[in-house]
């Protein structure tokens, strides 16, 4: 499959820096790549088309930035132009003042409205509004039963009067049952429907019409591919929605739809579902969706996190240990400690461009990161420093001092060693190369979760310039996370001639 | 002159063929239902692939076939590959006029689709068949599980319905009604129950009553959640102890899905073997062109597709039906005078 974009720009752009303004042939060459890009991202190619034509005029005679690579430099304005579009700010829930608000749900078979409403519910239920969950979708079977369970797991009551029948009935009727009860909002579930289905949009734009909804939300799915334009087309003329849902974003969709639906309806994306519970529901943020659908990872975030508990000299010594063989379980051990800091795991190593991708099956749990540590923990120095001293009855002693199998302590070991293979032969930079060879190798994988090689790569990004090809857009910033510049002369040295 | 008959590539034509004797036809048959349905959803919306070629071959007709491709969402690495394919073997047989084009077109897509065995596998000794069912969430697995036991009971099976979806609210009551519906029996456990045991439940019941047909539904899991795949897998291990392997492993597929669809059926091979895929809600404007992708890539065919609701709309896959579709409408929706001018031409 294809790199992050910004990888890809880097090889349009390799050896053009400095060059005064952009030539034509160049940007064509970039907006190529950007074209390729969100297509594989799964953005409508008629959507693709108009975006990547307003990046021309944008980008042709732009002025080379001094601070930013050519590639840096266009990845930029396709940020900034993709962050305009999915909107600028999270365009928060507008309930106005009329009482009851309604807000009502509609989308496709399975994008995930019943659910929708259970999480609106309690995201409003622990703002202190009292929703009513109204069941409308009386086409799938036991689709009102999930909304009565969703309601009592909320806390928050749920008009369903029938199984079956005329939903738009039971849209008019809940109106007078939130007065009755006092219930200031009122959600109602609506059955999915296709966009071609003209009876059932006919049926989705009467319960509009009797329920008046303040809000109504479209739900899409995050995985849907190139129809995510018609669709949105269709439930627009319909039902005229003000806002979108976005559900299943927890997935690893890059969710391209995103930027087709924003683009064709301009309505803004109001919130992401981001897990199955019911609190795992959120305010939309086009900043970081800009990043996923260019598969950029959230940079800023991790640039700034990783300034934060870095200093320099660590990461420049990390990163001269890693490429030569001084790399001891010691280091590692130490570096663990700085990226625990740095916050949960999973959460950072998506933040990095590419290596979210190479990561993303390797399952890393901070759990894990405490196990290796108490592994490591019950070591001695001279056997952190040279792991080769462990013998059978080291291992033992150890395996009992940490309370873990000697099983594990071996997997740690076997991992470790691997991994120093690795990085010696491959080289900081090439660390991500090697991440998606691990993948393939279930049995490497397979050692303490795949998890323990990761790390070494994530050594490598605090100052081999591993984050250079990724500080897309970020003028002027060579922290020592970030990278850019190596501050260590022998580490490009080394890497350049490893790397013939 | 017409196509060439399937040369070095011969395996093309019988493909579609083992579909058919897997069941004896209904009075309207699966592939008639299946085209009939494809027409429904497509009526009078535009353009068709022979539009594409209505102007011989030229650079922007294959341009225009990529752009289709992609916009049916076979992806842009397999559009590329199969795009330059088709070029290559223009050339070098010296296609010239559109129909030919076309017909090397549809040569080749079904070639892409083409499996030798398209049917849902069976227990061999007439022992009870065991069909596990999978997929991300909400892409239909319970109702496809619906019409499928509705359709081997027609067929004269007896089956039980394992509701191993534990997690979903009343999802078991969503696999009850169904199987009032069809006159499947339904096993099932308490909210929050293991998966597992519900499926082990669900095979004891089956096998002591001498069922023909064990459905295991499963609940739906994004393929990047590794516990939950996991627990997937454990579901497998433990009907594969007592019932020796799963007869098939269906991987329900939204055809809507975009380039996730992938991924998600590299995710579910990995995890359960997946033996087949069920391309779902084919009734929409989706075309589904992700399963060209996953059968280039994984070799995983689709056995069958869902045409809509009804307890009837689960149909066998029929490739010649489907590579007619994904052209529905996909060279544009009339937003370009080029493209009403040769709407208007098709009509």
């Amino acid at each position: 499959m294809f790199d992050a974009l910004s990888d890809r720009l880097e090889a349009v752009f390799a050896g053009l820096r400095g060059r005064g303004a952009l030539s034509e042939q160049q940007v064509d060459e970039a907006l190529r790549e950007i074209r390729l890009a969100l297509l594989e991202a799964d953005v409508n190619f008629k959507v693709v088309r108009t975006f990547v034509s307003r990046i021309r005029e944008r980008a042709v005679g732009a002025e080379v930035s001094k601070a930013l690579e050519p590639g840096q430099q266009v990845v930029k304005i396709v940020h900034a132009e993709l962050v305009r579009i999915l909107g600028e700010q999270s365009a928060p829930l507008d309930l106005g003042s009329r009482s009851p608000a309604v807000v009502m749900l509609a989308g496709l078979q399975g994008s995930g409205k019943t659910t929708a409403a259970g999480k609106l519910a309690k995201l409003l239920h622990k703002k202190g509004r009292q929703p009513l969950l109204v069941a409308c979708d009386l086409q799938r079977p036991a689709a009102v039963k999930q909304l009565r369970l969703l309601g009592e797991q909320v806390g928050v009551p749920v008009y369903a009067p029938v199984e079956s029948g005329d939903p738009v009935a039971v849209a008019r009727a809940s109106i007078d049952e939130a007065r009755r009860l006092g219930a200031g909002v009122v959600i109602v579930d609506t059955a999915g429907r296709t966009n071609v289905d003209e009876q059932m949009m006919a049926q989705a734009a009467d319960i509009k019409a009797a329920v008046q909804p303040v809000e109504t939300l479209f739900v899409i799915d995050a995985m849907i591919g190139q129809e995510a334009v018609a669709v949105a087309k269709a439930f627009q003329e319909a039902v005229d929605f003000t806002g979108v849902v976005l559900s299943k974003l927890d997935g690893d969709a890059r969710g391209g739809a995103a930027l087709s639906v924003a683009e064709v309806t301009a309505r803004p994306i109001k919130f992401a579902s981001i897990g199955e519970k019911l609190d795992e529901f959120e305010a939309f943020h086009p900043d970081r969706m800009a990043g996923r659908i260019l598969g950029m990872g959230d940079v800023l975030t991790l640039i700034e996190k990783a300034e934060e508990v870095y200093t320099a000299e660590e990461a420049e010594d990390a990163a001269t240990k890693l490429l030569t063989a001084e790399f001891t379980l010691e280091d590692f051990l130490a570096q663990m400690q700085q990226i625990k800091r740095m916050g949960p795991l999973q959460g950072l190593l998506g933040m990095v461009p590419g290596m979210g991708k190479a990561l993303k099956d390797v399952d890393l749990d901070d759990g894990q990161l405490a196990r290796v540590e108490g592994i490591i923990h019950s070591m001695t120095l001279a056997e952190r420093r040279n792991p080769k001293l462990l013998n059978g009855k080291r291992k033992k002693r150890v395996a009992a001092g940490c309370g873990r199998s000697a099983q594990e302590v071996n997997d740690l070991l076997r991992s470790f060693e691997q991994m120093q293979q690795m990085m010696k032969s491959l080289g900081g930079a090439r660390g991500m190369k090697a991440m998606r060879q691990l993948r393939k190798d279930p049995d490497l994988a397979g050692a303490l979760g795949g998890g323990m090689p990761g790390l070494g790569g994530l050594g490598g990004l605090g100052g081999s310039g591993e984050l250079s090809g990724v500080g897309g857009g970020l003028p002027g910033r060579s922290g020592p996370g970030s990278g850019g510049r190596p501050r260590n002369k022998t580490v490009p040295k080394r890497k350049k001639k490893k790397r013939r | 002159m017409p196509a060439p008959p399937e040369e070095p590539t011969a395996p093309a034509a019988p493909a579609e063929a083992p579909a058919l004797p897997a069941e004896p036809p209904p009075p309207l048959t699966t592939r008639e239902r299946f085209r009939r349905r494809l027409g429904r959803a497509r009526t009078g919306m535009g353009t068709t692939v022979v539009g594409i070629f209505r102007r011989g071959v030229s650079d922007e007709a294959w341009d225009e076939l990529e752009e289709s491709l992609i916009a049916a969402d076979v992806g842009v690495e397999a559009t590329l590959e199969i795009v330059a394919g088709l070029r290559a073997r223009a050339k070098e047989e010296g296609v010239r006029t559109g129909e030919e084009a076309l017909a090397l077109l549809k040569e080749v897509l079904r070639l892409e689709l083409s499996v030798a065995d398209r049917t849902l596998h069976r227990c061999a000794d007439g022992a009870t068949s065991v069909w596990l069912v999978t997929g991300v969430n909400g892409t239909g697995k319970t109702t496809s599980i619906g019409k499928l036991a509705a359709r081997s009971v027609r067929h004269g099976d007896r089956v039980v319905l394992a509701a191993a979806d534990t997690f979903r609210a009343a999802a078991a009551e969503q696999l009850e009604l169904w199987g009032e519906r069809a006159g499947a029996r339904v096993v099932r456990q308490g909210p929050g129950a293991d998966p597992a045991a519900v499926a082990f439940d669900g095979w004891q019941a089956a096998s002591a009553a001498g069922a023909d047909l064990l459905v295991v539904d499963t609940a739906g899991r994004l393929q990047n959640k590794t516990a939950l795949m996991a627990e997937l897998s454990k579901v497998k291990r433990v009907l594969e102890r007592e019932a020796g392997p799963c007869d098939e492993v269906l991987l329900v597929l939204d055809a809507t899905t975009g380039q996730n669809g992938l991924a998600q059926a590299k995710a579910f091979l990995e995890a359960v073997d997946v033996t087949g895929i069920v391309l779902t809600k084919l009734d929409g404007t989706a075309k589904g062109g992700i399963v060209v992708a996953i059968q280039r890539q994984l070799g995983i065919p689709v056995k069958l597709v869902g045409l809509g609701e009804d307890v009837d709309d689960l149909a066998d896959f029929d490739p010649d039906a489907f590579v007619d579709a994904l052209f529905a409408t996909a060279a544009g929706d009339g937003d370009t005078p080029d493209a009403e001018d040769r709407a208007a031409g098709e009509r």
